[in-house]
């Protein structure tokens, strides 16, 4: 669902297809039928938008047949966690959970909690980013429990109520899907889950671009629970990323609200303001998050060393403190509106690729400066003279440098795939002319800009000045024409960390201490670089006989393949079947074993009781597997961490042409809508903009082209913008297939061929056809092949707790022939 | 005289075999496979999606002749997709940018200008930038040390150590709080 795998990530569909030749059942859930579709055994499709109606359906499937896993449910799920009696149900309160203020558009999710004694410190979802922060509070990593799941306050009873009403019926209605093809999938799945077998979702930014995209995730992640299929093999829930390495950039990260390794970024609107109290709010005393502040500390040596002490709080108010949301769609409207002045956008292209790129590009010419660094010259590089608003170079003020840079194989270097497992790839060759790598660039800027503020003593500089800086390889190797290019291994085994005294390399993050005797830039990545010339991530050998392959790069953490594989065995510690044998309990060894490294205290006993006090994973039994949750279980409900409600619900898209057949509440109550003049957002229902419009990918081309519309090969497989309609919708509008039509939003319009097929169709909906309309993403208005932008139609959105707008399911019209 | 050296070492293996040579033109004997030659082959990951496909690249006299998957790989068995099979072309591509390109404010053309003279005149622009704006404190008195004027996007399509110094040197170093990428997409 989500996804399409065969188009999008076609070598990783290979799997998907081995396991269908060996007798697997391949389902694809989704508005369009696709290549993925033409190769599943069993395509269902789905009105764009409701896939929480769909999957809600399933977990009121699997409850009411009891088709669920018992001995794992009520073992490893909060399923028996008894819920505060001040808990209100969206199904009591017209889709709206208790503790909603309509005035902030927020919820205070103090009553979502687990019931038990009030809350030690203060915790307000609404306000965390990072690992979900479950609280502090013994209630909360020791609730109350009933274990026969009777308790109308336990989850259990909770989830069964909440999603009582998503009967197959009801997914006809919402979803347009037959209740014949919904029933097959549910039995399929129940039937293929269980001691035996384990059943596999994948997704891809189909869910994710939905303003309760986390949400969908969640309900997923719900129904696999009670399926029994988390952390064993053959299960889980996978998100199939988008690039070579965002998972990467996701880790370490270049986003604005984490700090290395999830590590939640200080803020001026929590209880920030000394180290101390950062870092008691953020750890969480139940589970592995209690280590905190050893990451923390280990982080701030990494990149202050002798400057940072516990005299001045390891540098920690050198870090600069968010005073808001500074995401990527928030930071547009802020430099549409003149407020940012200089922009550097490293393999980017929001002028074409982002969320409404007409106010994208309009942004640009706001900036003082801008700096694009790319193999290519991209939208966003050549918006002062190229893009579709015609501006007239002269009136642009805008200062743009465009700087080369080098491909993979001109560089050494990490990427992190879309299964956590990061792969070294060589340098082969110098990049060409003036290019160099993006380590480069940011070395000698960052060298540059030491040297400018050098001999400042404003306090503010001292960050800057006192960052561990020193890249430059011990002699530069003699092969290379470019000598002053930084070591990338050099910043890899700080990444890895290091005892400071001796500089020795940490073996694994189990080693990082909170005294500031360690130093270690990203705590989840510790163990790739465990001593001098030992780069895990460069390993290259095949393990024949373990298809786990342990020894082919290195996954985070701890190079363990699977998360949570103590669930691969029972509560006893033994797998739940030789089928699906993974990591089991050798008690004559004492200790874990199996074909990964267990997820677990490599000693903790099956049958170790939970300690009454202490910090940590102390305080979980020897079966309790989630060891990052504060109670050490799955959470179908999630009592915090998220900023949109404790269980997924159905809400329509902000733009929908019908209203919610669930609920009084038409929208989710919490995702962010940026009301501006360039940003109207269509009611629900709304007969200028009658149809859904949804967007993709082909295989041929990629994102918004700059890696692909330069190339002459992908160009000419995949050369021209086009929008797939149905031929219902092509009679309706007098549309012959290749005809020029016109697609608008309120923000913008867009010409394009007509593309007539049946792999479109219109959803029944009360009596009505819904009409969906298609468009990929990938033309612009540089490269060798040219064509409309579909990113121009997508409003600014953010949901709620990843702030990812919605293009997944808008509304639109359209019209035959061009746009002017 | 053909027949003869596709009997003798032209066919290799095939002459091993003992099947009887046919005739065969020079142009077939000439053909050989694009790695023939290579000096060496570097293990690389594919710069495309995030499957993670492993590539070889073939390298002769120091530049690139050519990509292809890496039989090795426990991901990709040596395949690749469309893209990843066109990976060569990304690199070897006369359309590629290999100069510094600078558009002074209102001019209507590109000019080329020496690396060190952009790396001097971005590293004044983000201070005077940042000088402009900095906030040390709130009006509320809490202590903040950051620019929102200043703002960096990107990284997905990069190596995580890139990833590593982006972060620290603009939040870390420069107090800058708009660091963003591809995963907000």
């Amino acid at each position: 669902m989500g996804s399409n795998m065969a188009e999008n990530h076609p070598v990783g569909f290979r799997w998907p297809m081995k396991a269908k030749e060996r007798g697997a059942t391949l389902i694809h859930v989704d508005p369009r039928f696709s290549r993925t579709s033409a190769l599943a055994d069993l395509y269902v499709p789905i009105r764009a938008g409701s896939d929480i109606a769909f999957l809600g359906g399933l977990i009121n499937h699997v409850l009411t047949h009891d088709k669920w896993f018992k001995d794992y449910v009520v073992a490893y799920t909060n399923a028996s966690s008894i819920v505060s009696d001040d808990y209100v149900d969206a199904e009591d309160n017209g889709g709206l959970f208790s503790g909603y203020d309509p005035k902030s558009s927020s919820y205070d999710n103090a009553s979502w909690a687990y019931a038990g004694p009030a809350q030690e410190a203060k915790e307000d979802a609404s306000t965390h980013s990072g690992h979900g922060m479950e609280g502090t509070s013994p209630a909360k990593h020791r609730p109350a429990r009933d274990e026969t799941l009777q308790d109308p306050r336990s989850v259990f009873q909770i989830l069964k109520r909440h999603y009582a009403r998503y009967t197959p019926q009801m997914v006809e209605r919402v979803c347009g899907t037959p209740q014949s093809l919904f029933l097959q999938v549910a039995e399929i799945l129940a039937q293929n889950s269980g001691r035996d077998r384990t059943s596999a979702i994948c997704y891809a930014v189909g869910w994710t671009q939905q303003s309760y995209g986390a949400q969908i995730i969640r309900a997923a992640g719900i129904l696999q629970l009670l399926l029994g299929n988390i952390g064993r093999p053959g299960g889980g829930i996978m998100a199939l990323r988008g690039h070579a390495s965002i998972q990467g950039s996701t880790d370490v990260p270049t986003l604005f609200d984490l700090l290395p390794g999830y590590l939640p970024h200080p803020a001026a609107f929590k209880s920030d303001d000394t180290l101390e109290r950062y870092m008691r709010e953020s750890a969480v005393r139940g589970g592995y998050w209690s280590n905190l502040p050893k990451f923390m500390v280990s982080l701030l040596k990494a990149w202050y060393g002798d400057a940072a002490t516990a005299e001045n709080e390891f540098g920690y108010q050198w870090i600069p403190k968010l005073t808001g949301d500074h995401s990527h769609i928030s930071t547009s409207a802020a430099m549409a509106d003149g407020k940012v002045k200089g922009f550097v956008v490293f393999g980017q292209n929001p002028a074409n690729g982002s969320a409404h790129a007409g106010l994208q590009r309009k942004a640009l010419t706001q900036l003082d400066w801008m700096v694009a660094i790319d193999l290519y010259e991209t939208e966003t590089a050549a918006f002062w003279y190229a893009a579709p608003e015609g501006w007239k170079p002269a009136d642009v003020k805008t200062e743009v440098f465009l700087l080369p840079t080098a491909g993979p194989p001109e560089k050494d270097g990490t990427f992190t795939n879309t299964q956590r497992l990061l792969q070294f790839h060589d340098k082969a060759v110098d990049p060409p002319g003036d290019a160099r790598s993006d380590l480069w660039y940011v070395y000698h800027l960052g060298r540059r800009l030491k040297e400018l503020y050098s001999g400042s003593t404003n306090p503010r500089d001292q960050g800057l000045l006192n960052l561990t800086w020193d890249y430059l390889p011990e002699r530069p190797d003699p092969e290379w024409r470019i000598k002053d290019e930084p070591s990338d291994e050099k910043v890899l085994m700080e990444v890895n960390g290091y005892t400071v005294a001796d500089r020795r390399q940490v073996p694994d993050f189990e080693h990082l201490k909170a005294d500031g005797s360690t130093a270690c830039g990203v705590w989840i990545y510790s163990g790739v670089f465990p001593a001098p010339g030992k780069n895990m991530a460069r390993r290259r050998t095949r393990t024949p006989e373990n298809y786990v392959e342990p020894a082919w790069g290195f996954a985070w953490p701890g190079n363990r393949r699977i998360l949570y594989n103590r669930a691969s065995a029972d509560p006893a510690g033994q797998p739940w079947s030789e089928r699906k044998k993974y990591v089991w309990w050798d008690a004559t060894a004492g200790k874990w074993i199996g074909k990964d490294v267990p997820d677990f205290p490599a000693k903790k006993a099956p049958a170790t009781p939970a300690k009454e006090k202490g910090t940590g994973i102390d305080l979980h039994s020897g079966s309790d597997p989630f060891t990052l949750k504060a109670d050490g279980r799955g959470w179908l409900f999630a009592p915090s961490g998220l900023k949109d409600g404790p269980l997924p619900t159905h809400y329509e898209p902000l733009e929908s042409p019908v209203s919610n057949a669930l609920y009084e509440r038409q929208d989710s109550p919490v995702a962010k809508r940026f009301p501006r003049k360039d940003n109207a957002i269509s009611p629900p229902g709304d007969p200028r903009y009658p149809y859904i419009v949804t967007t993709y990918r082909v295989t041929e081309q990629y994102t918004s082209g700059v890696m692909s519309r330069w190339n002459s090969w992908l160009s000419e497989l995949m050369p021209e913008m086009f929008a797939e309609i149905s031929p219902e919708l092509a009679q309706e509008k007098g549309i012959a297939n290749l005809d020029w039509i016109t697609v608008s939003t309120p923000r913008n319009q867009i010409e394009c061929k007509a593309l007539v097929t049946r792999r479109m169709r219109p959803f029944p909906h009360d009596g009505k056809l819904i009409h969906t309309v298609g468009l990929p993403y990938h033309w612009g208005y540089k490269g060798l092949v040219k064509g409309a932008m579909a990113n121009d139609l997508v409003a600014l959105s953010e949901e709620p707790n990843v702030y990812i707008q919605e293009d997944k399911a808008m509304t639109c019209n359209l019209r035959k022939g061009r746009s002017r | 005289m053909a027949v003869e050296q596709a009997g003798g070492q032209g066919l290799g293996p095939i002459g091993r075999l003992g099947m009887a040579p046919q005739p065969m033109s020079r142009e077939s004997l000439e053909k050989k496979p694009r790695i023939r030659d290579a000096d060496k082959a570097v293990p690389s990951v594919c710069p495309y999606c995030a499957v993670g496909c492993s590539q070889l690249v073939y390298v002769k006299d120091r530049r690139i002749i050519d990509i292809e998957g890496n039989p090795d790989s426990p991901i990709n068995e040596g395949t690749l997709c469309p893209k990843g099979a066109s990976t060569y072309q990304y690199l070897v591509n006369p359309n590629r940018v290999t100069t510094v390109r600078y558009r002074a404010p209102h001019s209507d053309h590109w000019e080329d200008r020496p690396l060190d003279w952009a790396m001097d005149r971005i590293a004044t622009l983000i201070k005077e930038t940042r000088e402009a704006s900095f906030v040390e404190r709130t009006p509320e008195g809490k202590l903040v040390n950051q620019t929102t004027a200043i703002a960096t996007l990107g990284g997905a399509t990069m190596d995580i150590e890139e990833n590593y110094l982006i972060k620290k040197l603009f939040s870390g170093g420069l107090g800058v709080v708009s660091i963003e990428n591809q995963a907000r997409i």
